[in-house]
């Protein structure tokens, strides 16, 4: 699923601008804890969370995660957004919750386990 | 390929730059061509420390050598040190506040993912003295 049809989905504003729109995502993990999304092993993955600061980043970067969504209204700051485009990860933000933005993903194919 | 090596400062409780040596080192090994399997192991592992060094043991050092077999880590800390490290090792053990927490972190998580992902793992503690994390990755694991 590519970026753009994410953001349709959960209704989110996408953050970043240099990111690749072309990257596809097949799978996702929801996490407020860091340490549990770095026990999460999967390659073209998605992160949802509820938690908002620079770790945030450093984690998906770590992971090699393209795109990260925050829940619940929660929007990035300007120095997020920058970090985040330096290391080329998605930043998107959505008013829904975590459990319905995640399900709506799901409900649209988006799986716990990918390549 | 010659020996890289290189040396980064990790300033104490400075979460805004906690993870700058990890995902410097991160880019060294994604130029060397390195598989991102490796790379990821390798960034994971060093970034928990990292973060450890941060939390536990008001910053530190980390030194990183690269060879043509193995990526080996030294992060060390002059900090209150490990009393019990086998509790320490256990998941979901974790003496971080609740500050730390509300970063995202101090679940208890952070020793287990290094060895986890490291082929070696040593540490090296004591009380009132500091910690250092010894962590190997192989590029073809012998």
């Amino acid at each position: 699923m590519k970026i753009h049809e994410i953001a349709q989905i959960i209704k989110a504003e996408i953050c970043t601008r240099n990111h690749d729109p072309n990257i596809e995502i097949y799978s996702a993990c929801s996490a407020d804890l860091m340490s549990d999304v770095m026990a999460f092993s999967k390659s073209n993955a998605l992160l949802l969370t509820g938690l908002i600061n620079p770790q945030v980043i450093r984690t998906a970067e770590m992971m090699d995660i393209k795109v990260v969504v925050f829940v619940r209204g929660k929007k990035p700051l300007d120095s997020m957004i920058s970090m985040a485009e330096e290391k080329g990860i998605a930043l998107l933000a959505t008013d829904y919750p975590l459990f319905v933005a995640s399900g709506k993903l799901y409900q649209n194919g988006i799986r716990g386990r990918g390549e | 390929m010659g020996t890289v090596v290189r040396d980064y400062m990790i300033p104490a409780n400075d979460f805004t730059v906690a993870g700058e040596a990890s995902s410097r080192v991160r880019k060294i090994l994604t130029q060397l061509g390195v598989s991102p399997d490796i790379v990821k192991r390798t960034s994971i592992a060093m970034y928990e420390a990292e973060i450890n060094a941060v939390i536990h043991g008001n910053g530190g050092n980390a030194h990183v050598e690269i060879d043509e077999n193995k990526i080996y880590i030294r992060i060390s800390d002059e900090g209150p040190g490990i009393p019990d490290l086998e509790l320490a090792m256990q998941e979901g053990y974790s003496t971080a506040p609740d500050s730390i927490r509300e970063m995202g972190f101090g679940a208890g998580m952070g020793l287990s993912n290094i060895k986890k992902n490291a082929d070696i793992l040593d540490i090296q503690t004591e009380v009132n003295k500091g910690t250092t994390v010894n962590i190997t990755v192989f590029f073809n694991r012998p």
